[in-house]
């Protein structure tokens, strides 16, 4: 490992421009647990490290039934799952913080630092895409942009931040009436592990229960970056719940899904999980709606 | 190079300060320059826990944290866990139940399950295994560890009731 | 035979003596050593699993500030050729030297090949970078059925077979070819109403301890080196880094400090010589470490290994002949554990028509070690589950089955020795008896599996030093690494027969200087052999106290007796004193009394292991949960038993990981992609039920106390058990280890 240099922020403005200095020698540093890692490994070199957990900005969680949850970058897991009521909106996203390493890691760990480590199989990505999260990003001069969680990764380990830009929150929309959503990975062991693969999926229901109005399915480690399954999602909109109707959405999942072979899995395994996982999203998503 | 930084902090209830390279983590600091060598390392990227500390109430990997961050912070060790003439009774419960065999893990287990029991103080079965998921053991089978950490629970329970 | 007696410390449960400080974080592991002026060393290891070596420049590390010392293989001296004995397993010296540091050829990805001594650690890595070192990649071999094709890569070109005992003209990767043979197995097979023959494979394994290898040495200017390191044999470092370093034992003094587990992987030694290395360059302490990938990628796994067994029984269910097929990966070095897994492949049971053909092969990985009753779990993967497959086929419940062939004192084991005194069949019929084994099993995917595990266990040489205090307790000096609880173990069997509580026995293991030469943790001898010395160095202790109190009553000392903790006169004198009274006088009556003990026992005394697991596969996942899980073994005599219980519960799950998830897995580069515990998968607290340990106890007679070893046996049995259970859940029988949810829906035909 190189040394480098620490420095923790105290405004927006500021991060950005020692963001901007050193151009891709800097990173933004939240809870650490990928990027600390990853430099210690030599498998990133950095001369600064800019701390951002000191900003309001990144800190912020705060959620309303109206305009839905504002969700700091720098948030911990664990403060996110302890909250009542964004746990009972956003079950989807609570599933995937509650098994992002262990408690030790939870302790630190960000979904902002999940999403901007941007690996496939990050487990908060796919819950991210059903819930229709915008990233809200910070660049110098005092720019923002905000960009769709699923265009954001744009392959393994890369994404669309230009130099000097940094994701300071996320904008969740409020969940719909009658929905819900869920995630779920495969791994070998009971947790600390990494996706062979993910996915998650978000409903909304009619009245009754009995019927899709829409839906939204995020898959993980299938593709080189975490995937919007948007056919097999559509597919289910205005179709009665059935399993058919899931089953021909799991198909649609595997169809998209173009996964590689590795020391987490092969491609056929990974394939033939795709829908396995895809279908118990949905029936999982659907029976929460219906316990609701 | 960059300079090393002059970090203040506190640990175990008292105030220290140190300096250390922005490289080195609270791990490498623990050890190496406080000379609290209780936090172990096993695998130093977040996946074996036996460097487990409480930061702010919170349980983390000490390799995951960089000494720098400590800055104003407070942090709590294995070596602050018992009084001079009294263990914590979580470390009284591991050897009760002869919960440790080498004991490289113990450390961080026991810190783990403080961590626990300080907001959870009756966990189930369940909720133990799934809370110390993240810390590893390969001599026990987790068995005794599990057993150590309910009695310690219902110690901790009927101290506080007592 | 030694009675089942009942005993006042042996048998009872206290806290262990180093416990507090183990849970308070005080105790000092290996890398806890501080020194003064301590430089940091690491190690630069090999990225190509199989090269030559064309040239190494360190001028660039030597060069780069707070770098003080660089070290290659050329600082070596020179070794001989020969084997040297390293108590559990043997090594070649001139190999354990090439694994030290690689001379012309690296042999696997990880290997050591340069080491630097710098002011701190980041600074070592740093340094490790401007080593360059200008390779010839070669192509290598990674699987023992590819390696010991005709046109393999060959990893040592003048290698040559060793079979049967005669050298084969042409290099080989396979070192060597041994068979055992009992009876007539044409004979055995043809009397079979049912023969049952599968091939199996598995992969490298880890012992996967918490603590990486570590090692600080201080070359001193009088020649004298000392080490300070984490080991299970302080004596085996010793005597190793001797060789390696072409230095006289006495010269050496090596500390054991706190382990963190080893289970056979901290016998061998890798970075202790170079540290010693970079002292002797620098004249400073300095301290190596590795880390967790180095440990996984550099030091010894168990072998991965190709198995075929065939049996045959008839329909009343009596074993009429077995074989074994055994080709084990040695990794980069002769001295794979084929011979223990040959020895034990049927020992559970009596098979008077044998035959067993072990192969011991190398291959691009690392140099494998001993891990828990060593081999004993790949053979038996086969064996036991070839065994599930026969019952089914006659319809015999398998736990009759093995008590109806269980081996008794006398029959004969394929290599040649008589089975001993041993608790085969009253292990099974603990099992057996279990509610475990009679409790409905409800639900789809679910599944019962059993199987036994054997492991002969080891005697070998301890020595134990006793000093008696005034106040009445003893300070007891030993040289066993405790590595789960054996200075309690070894500290009560004194107590035992001093009649003193096991609390008033101080235990210390002690350096190399300190002590009488002792061999390594392992083999499961510790509490076996050095309680063996223990007991003798306290009856000597007792000698000695009898004399005193002889003296001090003006009796012969045939008129003293020593009983229940008293000593008393038998002339009808009625004068008694306890052992701590007399402590107190030893001062008037001739000064201190030092009591020895040494022991080299020769019957251990196997100790078999019977496991029933109840399972759930996910059959659109292929993922195998854990329910249920009871393990049953004989510990002859249990001194702790719930360091006993430990030792059963964290072997069987070391077994079921090894079942499961545990494996080395290798690109078509020959690297290991998986060298960390995140996918190094080894089970969490999460993956696993409370494991039932059932402690049987069947006397070994080879013990005063009846001690039988306990720690390698518990291994053996789980994967078979688990692969038999999973037969039963899904209707596959699964032939490969581990059981990884790919290997399973691959079976299953689901993908």
């Amino acid at each position: 490992m190189r040394a480098f240099e620490y420095v923790s922020a105290k405004t927006v403005a500021e991060a950005t421009s020692l963001l901007y200095e050193k151009g891709d020698q800097a990173k933004p540093l939240a809870g650490g647990t990928d990027l600390i890692v990853m430099v210690r490994e030599n498998r990133r070199q950095l001369d600064r490290m800019v701390d951002i957990k000191a900003l309001p900005e990144t800190n912020v969680l705060s959620y309303s039934p109206d305009t839905g949850l504002s969700l700091g970058a720098a948030v911990p897991c664990h403060e996110i799952y302890a909250d009542d009521a964004i746990s009972a909106a956003y079950p989807g996203l609570i599933d995937a913080a509650k098994i992002i390493g262990g408690t030790a890691i939870q302790g630190r760990a960000s979904v902002g630092g999940n999403l901007c480590n941007a690996s496939p199989a990050a487990d908060t990505i796919p819950p991210l895409i059903v819930l229709g999260a915008i990233c809200v990003i910070a660049g110098p001069n005092g720019s923002t942009r905000e960009v769709p969680v699923e265009q954001f990764c744009t392959g393994p380990g890369q994404t669309v931040l230009e130099n000097g830009e940094f994701l300071v929150s996320f904008k969740i929309p409020p969940p719909p009436r009658n929905s819900s959503s869920f995630y779920l990975r495969f791994i070998p062991r009971n947790e600390m592990d990494i996706a062979v693969v993910g996915a998650g999926a978000s409903v909304v229901l009619d009245d009754t229960k009995t019927s899709f109005v829409s839906a939204r399915i995020g898959l993980a480690a299938v593709a080189p970056t975490p995937l919007l399954a948007e056919e097999a999602g559509g597919s289910l909109a205005g179709q009665e719940v059935s399993d058919d109707a899931i089953n021909a959405a799991a198909e649609a999942a595997q169809a998209i899904a173009r996964p590689i072979s590795d020391m987490r899995g092969t491609a056929e395994q990974r394939t033939h999980l795709v829908g396995v996982l895809t279908r118990r999203a949905l029936t999982g998503a659907i029976q929460r709606v219906k316990e609701a | 190079m960059p300079r090393k930084v002059h970090v203040q902090t506190t640990i175990n209830g008292e105030t220290a300060e140190f300096l250390c390279e922005p490289r080195q983590s609270v791990l490498e600091v623990l050890r190496d320059v406080l000379y609290l060598t209780g936090a172990k390392e096993g695998c130093n990227n977040g996946n074996c826990g036996a460097c487990s500390v409480i930061l702010d109430g919170r349980l983390v990997n000490s390799c995951l944290v960089l000494g720098a961050e400590l800055e104003g912070k407070s942090l709590e060790t294995i070596e602050g866990l018992a009084e001079p003439d009294q263990l914590h009774p979580i470390q009284d419960a591991f050897l009760e139940n002869a919960a440790l065999q080498c004991g490289i893990c113990t450390p961080g287990f026991i810190v783990a399950a403080k961590a626990l029991l300080d907001q959870n103080p009756n966990p189930t079965e369940h909720e133990i295994r799934y809370w110390l998921a993240g810390n590893l053991c390969r001599c026990t089978g987790y068995d005794k560890i599990v057993r150590a950490v309910q009695d310690a629970a219902k110690t901790m329970s009927s101290e506080v009731s007592a | 035979m030694a009675d089942k007696k009942e005993y006042k410390v042996v048998g009872t449960r206290p806290i262990r003596h180093d416990g507090v400080d183990k849970v308070t974080g005080r105790a000092l592991y290996g890398a806890d050593f501080h020194a003064v002026g301590l430089l940091h060393g690491r190690v630069l290891r090999s990225p190509h699993a199989h090269a030559r070596i064309k040239s190494i420049d360190t001028s660039r590390a030597e060069a780069h500030p707070g770098v003080r010392a660089v070290v290659t293989a050329k600082d070596f001296p020179e070794v001989e050729d020969k084997i040297a004995d390293l108590g559990e397993g043997a090594a070649n010296l001139k190999d354990l030297q090439d694994n030290v540091l690689a001379g012309d050829k690296v042999l696997y990805k990880g290997h050591q090949v340069a080491a630097v001594a710098a002011i701190d650690p980041h600074t070592a890595e740093e340094a490790l970078e401007l080593i360059d070192v200008e390779y010839e990649v070669l192509p290598p071999v990674i699987k023992v059925l590819d390696a010991m094709q005709e046109d393999a890569p060959l990893l040592h070109e003048a290698m040559k077979t060793d079979e049967m005992g005669e050298k084969a003209d042409k290099p080989s990767n396979i070192a060597s070819h041994f068979q055992h043979k009992q009876g007539d197995l044409e004979k055995g097979f043809a009397e079979a109403d049912v023969v049952v023959e599968h091939e199996y494979t598995t992969e490298t394994v880890h012992q996967g301890y918490i603590e990486p290898h570590n090692a600080t040495a201080l070359y001193n200017a009088d020649g004298h080196l000392t080490i300070w390191c984490s080991t299970q044999g302080a004596f085996a470092v010793r005597e190793q880094v001797s060789e390696i370093l072409q230095l006289p034992v006495s010269k050496i003094k090596v500390v054991p400090m706190e382990i963190g587990g080893g289970f056979g992987g901290k016998i061998q030694v890798y970075i202790k010589p170079i540290a010693a290395m970079l002292s002797m360059k620098t004249g400073k302490p300095v301290k190596v470490l590795m880390s967790r990938a180095d440990v996984f990628e550099g030091t010894g796994p168990t072998p991965g290994s190709y198995v075929r067994v065939k049996m045959g029984a008839t329909k009343d269910g009596h074993i009429t002949a077995a074989e074994a097929y055994l080709a084990f990966e040695a990794g980069a070095y002769p001295g794979s554990p084929v011979g223990a897994a040959a020895f034990c492949v049927f020992s559970p049971y009596k098979v008077e028509n044998g035959q067993v053909d072990g192969y011991d092969v190398v291959v691009n990985k690392p140099k494998t070690a001993a891990y828990r009753a060593p081999g004993a779990t790949n053979a038996a993967f086969a064996a036991e589950t070839v065994i599930d497959e026969i019952c089914e086929k006659i319809g015999m419940d398998p736990l009759e089955f093995r008590i109806l062939n269980s081996a008794k004192q006398g029959d004969i084991r394929i290599d040649g020795p008589p089975t001993p005194h041993v608790g085969f069949v009253e292990t099974v019929e603990a099992a057996k008896d279990h509610p475990h084994y009679s409790a409905p099993l409800e639900g789809e995917n679910r599944g019962r599996g059993v199987a036994s595990g054997y492991w002969p266990n080891f005697g070998m040489a301890s020595s134990v030093a006793i000093n008696v205090t005034a106040d009445g307790t003893i300070s007891l000096v030993e040289g066993s690494t405790d590595i789960g609880g054996t200075r309690a173990a070894i500290a009560m069997q004194a107590a035992e027969v001093l009649g003193i509580p096991a609390e008033s026995v101080t235990p210390s293991v002690v350096d190399t200087d300190s002590v009488g030469y002792t061999a390594v943790t392992g083999g499961s001898r510790t509490a076996f052999a050095t309680g063996y010395a223990a007991y003798e160095a306290a009856q000597d202790v007792k000698r000695q106290m009898v004399e005193r109190a002889a003296k001090l009553w003006e009796v012969a000392p045939e008129e003293v007796q020593f009983a229940d903790g008293m000593f008393s006169t038998v002339n009808g004198k009625e004068q008694e004193i306890d052992f701590k009274g007399l402590a107190a006088r030893l001062d008037e009556t001739g000064g201190p009394i030092v009591g020895r003990g040494t022991a080299n026992p020769d019957q251990p005394g196997p100790s078999i292991g019977v496991h029933v697991v109840d399972v759930e596969v996910d059959p659109d996942t292929g993922k195998i949960d854990i329910l249920r899980y009871t393990a049953t073994q004989d510990a002859g005599k249990a001194v702790h038993p719930s360091y006993v219980e430990g030792q059963i519960q964290g072997g069987a799950v070391q077994g079921i990981g090894w079942a499961l998830n545990e494996e080395y897995i290798y690109n078509e580069k020959g690297e290991m992609t998986n060298a960390s515990f995140l996918d190094y998968r080894i089970p969490t607290c999460l993956d696993l039920p409370m494991i039932d340990a059932v402690i049987v106890e069947v006397p070994n007679p080879g013990h005063p106390f009846g001690v039988r070893g306990v720690g390698e046996t518990p291994i053996i049995a789980p994967p078979a058990a688990i692969a038999n259970a999973v037969y039963r859940a899904i209707g596959v029988r699964l032939k490969e280890l581990p059981m990884s949810p790919g290997r399973v829906l691959k079976t299953m035909g689901k993908i």
